[in-house]
């Protein structure tokens, strides 16, 4: 009998510059994860703070896991097969605290209020990533993840994301626009 | 509740400070559908008993922003901005793109009535199932970019505020206008996302006379509940894939017209429509994907094929100019139309046009009809504040979007619209000016031309001539079926490049979505054309400022029977008579009598009853 393949760790890169705003992600992942278009309740959410900035906001997996790490309830864990954070609903709170400890702000909560959202690359196949790569725009892309302090950098606010990018886009007059 | 729909309209009305709910009946929905069928249906049972008398720019003209049952479903997210027009006293239905809709959708509204008039600059701020009137006394004045940015810092606080537990806030979806249309400029726009504009109509100026700067969404709830699922998530699959083979589209965007449409079809403006033939190669794809595209790729909600493209002008005189790609009407209106050749000039001018709160189009005509007045010195350097608006120079026509904008000097006329302006400024001048106003029923035409016989303008130039939407390029009406087939898009309220689907597919998908149907033959003889006889109705009843009259005004401007004095078709243009008898033809085609007015038989079959009895007097 053939085994399952074993999955390797993967991580989502993200090419921010090249992003269309298209939000094709966040409808990928809300039809998987909630069977409709629901763009609050995606796990991966595109920021637009200034028109021609789009900013895919989505959990890169920190090594040390703070967001893990900080929850009062124990409703946080690692998946040791993907490596994404398991939100457990029944234990969640909704309380915010690993919003506060996430580097980048990167959870939020479901728009139900009852519970967190975090990205659980799709238990190994995820569905923005594959959009995204389908459709040539290569902004959001898989690749097997190495040991590599670099992802928690990744864990960064909208805010500094557009700093950063308005300024790369259109030079001082970004000043004016942000 | 129907699928595909969140079921209920919001209604604001500034003079009371009130916020209510309206339904629409489900009979309604089945016959209007949504967008521009709605908008006319609402238009017309509000105000159709008294058309005549309703100023577009008083408080008793009301102001619609309408999504419809396939938006955000079918890629591509569009609203459909109506009213009674300020440019044409009819009705358009003017779709613009960008993230509003569905953030409406989300926050449990089909769309927005707005009625009344504020005391003072206000902003309308929707979320979950909620609305509430702002204070906009510092958003007035301000441009378009500064709008939008403090817009954004504002509501993104104030939800923080009120609900901090909740994480960060993506931002809101935004329809605002620019100083244009608080000056209530006829031409002016409601624009988005800083190059979004919906232009044709003049609703800009509709917001600006009540006095409402802006209307902000920001739902957290999923889209509405669809009839079949499975079957609405794979024919967006299927979108996926025929956006994929429209890869010119994706790649080049629209741009690739501004070389394209003035070389081959001889069909594009040049300095205010005095040739249609240009072989300048810098108005290319390549010179602008190497200079000023800082992304290929730009994107409405869900939209698979991003024809809009970042630009932005980084060095040089004009640096800090940004727009997007600029798209064909754009570069057409904004450049060439403008004597200008270059991806700067071409940005610059439609960063700064956009910012006033026009739409590339409508502004530019504007722009193009008084550089021609100056070119033969019918308008001087003084009657224009000092500003030279010679052929080519970017920065004077972008010093002239501003003076018609701020309605200073003669911009106070150029800001009645071409048509208007050409009346009054004949009037000043006692020169007749009609013959460099390129307009229908007093909305700028769209950037493509019909003398050449090879163009997107259908023959004979009856499509605009005979449209409701007066100059609107999406909406001309090309027989045999004439507006019946292109209010679809505008009507389901999907982007009709952004869908590249085959009609069937539409039909699919509406039903997929609202689990009803509709053939394409129902809609072109029934659905499409009652929206097109109540519109026909609204722009021949028009008023109060001005009436139109069929037999002179369903009709070419003059300039499109002067045959074309270069290029490969130079000497071409239909002869007077010629458009005389395609009219004679398409009006029986369209159910209209001999003086252009929808027959009582038509109105009848169409149960539009109440539109027959508003035009019996025309009848006499």
């Amino acid at each position: 009998m053939s085994q399952p393949a074993p999955v390797t760790k993967i991580w989502i890169m993200r090419d921010y510059p090249k992003c269309s705003g298209c939000r094709l992600c966040e409808v990928a992942c809300s039809l998987k994860h909630e069977g409709k278009i629901w763009p609050e309740a995606s796990m991966v959410r595109v920021f637009m703070q200034t028109p021609g900035v789009e900013v895919p906001h989505l959990c890169t997996q920190c090594s040390d896991y703070p967001c893990v790490n900080s929850c009062p309830t124990k409703a946080l864990s690692v998946n040791q097969t993907t490596g994404a954070v398991a939100v457990d609903n029944e234990k969640c709170k909704a309380c915010g605290i690993c919003i506060k400890a996430c580097p980048g702000k990167i959870p939020h909560l479901h728009p139900d209020r009852k519970r967190i959202v975090i990205c659980d690359l799709c238990g190994g196949d995820p569905q923005c990533a594959k959009v995204c790569t389908a459709m040539g725009f290569n902004t959001l892309m898989i690749y097997p993840r190495v040991p590599d302090i670099t992802y928690n950098l990744y864990a960064k606010t909208p805010a500094d994301l557009t700093k950063n990018l308005a300024y790369k886009f259109y030079g001082e007059k970004a000043k004016e626009l942000i | 509740m129907a699928n595909g729909y969140a079921g209920k309209l919001l209604e604001v009305n500034l003079s009371r400070d009130k916020i209510s709910e309206t339904v629409i009946s489900e009979r309604i929905l089945k016959q209007y559908v949504g967008g521009r069928g709605l908008a006319a249906k609402i238009l017309w049972d509000r105000l159709g008993k008294r058309w005549s008398t309703i100023d577009p720019l008083g408080p008793r003209n009301i102001l619609l922003a309408l999504t419809g049952p396939l938006t955000g479903f079918i890629g591509g997210g569009r609203t459909c901005i109506s009213g009674k027009s300020p440019a044409s006293n009819g009705i358009a239905g003017s779709t613009i793109a960008g993230e509003f809709p569905i953030e409406l959708k989300c926050a449990g509204y089909d769309g927005i009535i707005v009625s009344g008039k504020a005391k003072k600059p206000v902003y309308i701020l929707v979320t979950d199932g909620k609305a509430e009137i702002r204070d906009a006394k510092k958003l007035w004045g301000l441009d378009g970019k500064q709008t939008l940015k403090e817009i954004n810092h504002e509501v993104n606080d104030l939800l923080e505020k009120r609900e901090p537990l909740f994480g960060l806030w993506k931002d809101a979806g935004v329809l605002y206008i620019g100083p244009a249309g608080e000056k209530l400029c006829r031409a002016s726009a409601v624009i988005s996302k800083w190059a979004h504009g919906a232009g044709y109509g003049g609703y800009g100026a509709l917001m600006g006379s009540k006095k409402l700067k802006a209307i902000v969404a920001k739902g957290t709830g999923p889209l509405p509940d669809v009839a079949d699922p499975k079957a609405a998530q794979a024919l967006l699959e299927r979108e996926y894939a025929a956006a994929r083979d429209s890869w010119q589209m994706r790649v080049w965007g629209t741009g690739a017209g501004g070389f394209r449409t003035g070389n081959v079809p001889s069909s594009e403006p040049q300095r205010n429509w005095q040739e249609e033939y240009h072989n300048m190669r810098s108005i290319g794809v390549p010179n602008y994907e190497t200079t000023i595209w800082v992304k290929r790729y730009w994107s409405d909600y869900g939209c698979p094929v991003a024809c809009e493209k970042l630009s932005c002008v980084t060095n040089g005189p004009l640096k800090g100019a940004i727009t997007d790609n600029p798209d064909y009407e754009a570069m057409a209106y904004c450049g060439t139309n403008l004597g200008v050749y270059d991806p700067e000039g071409n940005t610059y001018i439609t960063s700064v046009v956009e910012d006033m709160g026009f739409s590339s189009i409508n502004g530019a005509n504007i722009m193009g009809f008084a550089a021609e007045l100056f070119q033969r010195g019918i308008l001087t350097k003084e009657d224009l504040g000092g500003i030279e608006p010679k052929w080519g120079d970017a920065k004077a026509m972008g010093e002239l979007a501003k003076l018609i904008a701020h309605r200073r000097k003669i911009g106070k006329v150029l800001a009645e619209g071409t048509y208007r302006a050409a009346v009054e400024i004949s009037k000043i001048k006692g020169i007749d000016c009609m013959p460099y106003a390129v307009q229908f029923k007093g909305i700028e035409v769209g950037a493509h031309g019909m003398r050449s016989g090879l163009g997107f303008g259908a023959p004979m130039g009856i499509g605009y001539a005979l449209g409701t939407q007066g100059g609107d390029h999406t909406s001309q009406a090309k027989p045999p079926f004439g507006e019946a087939d292109v209010t679809l898009g505008d009507t389901m309220v999907f982007c009709t490049i952004g869908t590249r689907i085959t009609r069937q597919e539409v039909w699919d998908f509406y039903k997929a979505v609202t689990g009803w149907t509709i053939t394409n033959d129902e809609w072109l003889n029934t659905y499409g054309r009652r929206i097109v006889q109540i519109q026909r109705a609204a722009i021949l009843i028009g008023g109060p400022d001005i009436t139109w009259d069929a037999a002179r005004d369903d009709d070419n401007p003059q300039r499109w029977y002067q045959p074309l004095p270069t290029g490969p078709k130079a000497g071409s243009a239909p002869t007077h008579a010629e458009f005389l008898e395609a009219r004679k033809k398409a009006y029986e085609a369209f159910g209209w009598d001999e003086k252009g007015i929808p027959t009582t038989a038509e109105l009848k079959r169409l149960g539009l009853e109440d539109v027959d009895k508003a035009l019996a007097p025309l009848r006499k």
